[in-house]
C-alpha cells in the first residue's frame, strides 16, 4: 500500500543535540525538513549547554511538528510511521523528543520506531542519491562524532570500525576557533577564513597516522595542542597570528587524516562508495578533498547538502522509513532515550517482537558478510 | 467533559481520567528515574481501564512543576503533543495545588516537594483549594522559622521533618493525576481560567561560561 505511493510516509523527531528537527519523507523523497535550533544561546557558552537544549526542545516541538506538517502539504493521519532517535545524545535533550514521538504516535495509532542518530546520518543519503548502496561506507563527523561505519544493512547491521580516540573533529574547530577568538560554532567560520589562507603553511600534525596507530581511530586532541601552541608562541612574541593561514593549516591536517582513513577503510573492506554526513561534512575543504582522493581510487562520493548533513528531523523519517518499507518491527511505549545507544543498533525494536536478532531480514538481497571484504 | 491529567514533576508518574464528576481511572507509580518510560504506558492502561479511547479526551491537564527538570519535560510535551493532535485545549497547573488539593486540609498549612540538592520546593496554603504564595525552592533550613510547627504536606516535608515540624504523616506524600483532575475540574466548572502549560523550573539551567581558553604552552 505504502510503495503504491512512492514509499512509506514517514515523520522523523530528531533532538539529540541543540537542533529540535522535524522531517517528513516518502521512501527516499524528502517533503519537508524543519529545523528550530537553540545554537545561538549556547554561543556565550563556547559549546551545547544540556539543560538550555532540553528547555529550547520542550518550546519548539509542537511548533516544529507543526510546521513540518504544513510545508510538507500532508495529513498527520496520513503517515505510515513516526521515528525518533533514541540515541545516542544527551539524555535530557532526546528525552523531549522521544516523550513527543510516542505521544504523537499513540494519539494519531501509528507505529513508533526508535532509531540511531548515527544511522540516521546515513540514511539521509537516500534523499538526495536514491538507495544506498549496500555495503555503505560511511564517514561521520560533527561535533559529536568522528567514525568510520560499515553498514551492509542500514536497518539492521551497522559495523563500528573506528572513531576519535579523543575530541570529535567538530570538536577541535570549535576549540581553534575559540583559540583564535572566532566565536562558535567554529566549523563555519574556520572553513571561510580558511579559503583566505594557505593550507600549506604551517605544517600541524596529523594524529594516529604512524605505522603502528589504529589504522581507522582518529585524534585530534594532539593537533588542537600543536595549533594552540603555535597561536601562543606567535602572540608571545609580539607577533601578528595570520588567522586565514591558520585556519586552512589547521583544516588541512584534520581533512587529510578524515579522507585518507576513510579511503583506506573503503581499499581495504572493497567498498567502492563512500558517504560522508555529520555537520563537519559541510566543510568546502572536506568535500574538495574527498572528491580528489576518491576519484582517484576509483571510489564514488556521496555527500547530501550540508542541511541535511547537519542534525535534521529528515534524516530520522529516513531511516524511519526504510524501518517500514524492510517490515522492522515497532518500538514499544516505554522505549527508552538512551544516550549510548550503541551504533550497533540501527533501532530499538519492541520486546514482543523477538526481533532481537537482526537477521532474519524480509528482503532477498542477503549479502554473505565476509569480516573482510563485502565485495569480493 | 473528559479530562486527561498527567503529572512527572516529582517522582510521581500519574495519569488520571475524570469525567467533571469523578475519577475514572488512575495510575500511580514512583520511580525518579523512568519517567519517559512509564507515562505513555500508563495513559493506555488507564484508558483501557475506563474503556475508552484517547480521542474521546475533551480537555488535558498537566502538573508544570515546579520539578527537577528533565521529568517534568515529560509530562509537559507529551501533554503538548496530544493537544496538538485531538486540538483540545492543554491547561497547566502548579503540582504543589494537587498535593494541597490531595490533603483536604481545611487551615494552613505547606507544601513541599524533594527538590533534590538538598532543597525543596514549596509554598504556602490557606486551605486545600488556595495557595497563598508563589512557589519557590529553597533549603529547608533556610526556611525553618516559616514552617515550624506549620502542618506540612508532601515528600520534601518528610524527608526534612526536623525543619517540617508539624508534616502530616497520614496526608499523601506523592503527587496525584486524580486530585489534580478533580481540582482542574472544579476550577474548570467554575468558569475558572486554568494556567499555560509552561515549565516552573524555579532553577536557571547549571551552565558555566568558560573563562578563556587554557593556555597550553609549557611555563
Ligand atoms: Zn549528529
Amino acid at each position: 500500500m505504502a510503495d503504491s505511493r512512492g514509499g512509506p510516509l514517514v515523520l522523523g523527531i530528531e533532538t539529540s543535540c541543540d537542533e529540535t528537527g522535524v522531517g517528513i519523507v516518502r521512501g527516499h523523497t524528502l517533503l519537508a525538513d524543519a529545523v528550530a535550533s537553540s545554537v545561538d544561546e549556547h554561543a556565550r557558552f563556547g559549546g551545547v549547554v544540556p539543560e538550555v537544549a532540553s528547555r529550547a526542545h520542550l518550546e519548539a516541538m509542537v511548533p516544529t511538528i507543526q510546521r513540518a506538517l504544513k510545508d510538507a502539504g500532508i495529513a498527520a493521519s496520513d503517515l505510515d510511521g513516526i521515528a525518533v532517535t533514541a540515541g545516542p545524545g544527551l539524555a535530557g535533550a532526546l528525552l523531549v523528543g522521544v516523550s513527543a514521538a510516542k505521544a504523537y504516535a499513540y494519539a494519531l495509532g501509528k507505529p513508533l520506531y526508535g532509531v540511531n542518530h548515527l544511522a540516521s546520518h546515513i540514511c539521509v543519503d537516500q534523499l538526495e542519491h536514491g538507495a544506498l548502496p549496500e555495503p555503505t561506507m560511511a564517514l561521520l563527523v560533527s561535533g559529536g562524532h568522528s567514525s568510520l561505519l560499515l553498514a551492509p544493512d542500514i536497518t539492521a547491521d551497522v559495523r563500528p570500525l573506528g572513531s576519535t580516540i579523543d575530541d570529535a573533529a567538530g570538536e577541535a574547530f570549535d576549540k581553534i576557533a575559540r583559540v583564535l577568538n572566532l566565536g562558535f560554532p567554529g566549523g563555519p567560520v574556520i572553513d571561510r577564513y580558511a579559503r583566505e589562507g594557505n593550507p600549506d603553511a604551517i605544517r600541524f600534525p596529523r594524529g594516529l597516522t604512524g605505522p603502528r596507530d589504529p589504522v581507522y581511530d582518529f585524534s585530534f586532541s594532539g593537533l588542537k595542542t600543536a595549533v594552540a601552541r603555535w597561536i601562543e608562541a606567535k602572540r608571545a612574541a609580539g607577533e601578528e597570528v595570520p588567522v586565514a593561514d591558520v585556519s586552512a593549516s589547521f583544516q588541512e591536517a584534520v581533512v587529510d587524516v578524515l579522507t585518507r582513513k576513510a579511503v583506506r577503510a573503503c581499499k581495504d573492506n572493497g567498498v567502492d562508495h563512500l558517504m560522508i554526513g555529520g555537520g563537519v561534512a559541510a566543510n568546502s575543504r572536506l568535500r574538495a578533498m574527498a572528491e580528489r582522493r576518491c576519484e582517484d581510487a576509483g571510489i564514488t562520493l556521496r555527500v547530501p547538502r550540508p542541511k541535511l548533513c547537519t542534525d535534521n528531523g529528515a534524516m530520522v523519517a529516513a531511516l524511519g522509513a526504510e524501518m517500514v518499507a524492510r517490515n522492522r518491527p515497532a518500538s514499544d511505549w516505554d522505549l527508552s532515550a538512551d544516550s549510548s545507544l550503541p551504533v550497533t543498533e540501527p533501532h530499538v525494536p519492541g520486546e514482543a517482537s523477538g526481533a532481537a536478532a537482526p537477521h532474519h531480514h524480509g528482503h532477498d538481497h542477503v549479502h554473505e558478510v565476509s569480516k573482510h571484504n563485502l565485495y569480493s | 467533559m473528559l479530562l486527561l491529567a498527567l503529572d512527572t514533576a516529582t517522582p510521581a508518574v500519574t495519569v488520571a481520567l475524570h469525567d467533571g464528576a469523578c475519577v475514572l481511572a488512575e495510575s500511580r507509580q514512583v520511580d525518579a528515574r523512568r519517567h519517559g518510560e512509564l507515562l505513555l504506558p500508563a495513559v493506555d492502561r488507564v484508558l483501557a481501564e475506563a474503556g475508552l479511547k484517547l480521542d474521546a479526551v475533551s480537555d488535558i491537564v498537566v502538573g508544570v512543576g515546579p520539578g527537577p527538570y528533565t521529568g517534568l519535560r515529560v509530562g509537559l510535551v507529551t501533554a503538548a503533543t496530544f493537544g496538538a493532535v485531538l486540538d483540545v485545549p492543554v491547561h497547566g497547573l502548579c503540582s504543589l495545588d494537587g498535593l494541597a488539593y490531595a490533603s483536604g486540609l481545611t487551615e494552613p498549612f505547606v507544601v513541599a516537594t524533594d527538590a533534590r540538592r538538598k532543597e525543596v520546593y514549596w509554598a504556602r496554603y490557606a486551605d486545600a483549594r488556595t495557595r497563598l504564595t508563589e512557589p519557590s525552592v529553597d533549603r529547608p533550613a533556610d526556611i525553618a522559622d516559616q514552617v515550624a510547627g506549620v502542618p506540612a504536606v508532601g515528600a520534601g516535608a518528610l524527608l526534612y521533618d526536623t525543619v517540617f515540624t508539624g508534616v502530616r504523616r497520614e496526608a499523601p506524600e506523592h503527587q496525584s493525576a486524580g486530585a489534580l483532575a478533580a481540582l482542574a475540574a472544579e476550577k474548570l466548572a467554575a468558569g475558572e481560567e486554568l494556567p499555560a502549560p509552561r515549565p516552573l523550573y524555579l532553577r536557571r539551567p547549571d551552565a558555566q561560561v568558560p573563562a578563556n581558553y587554557k593556555v597550553v604552552t609549557p611555563k
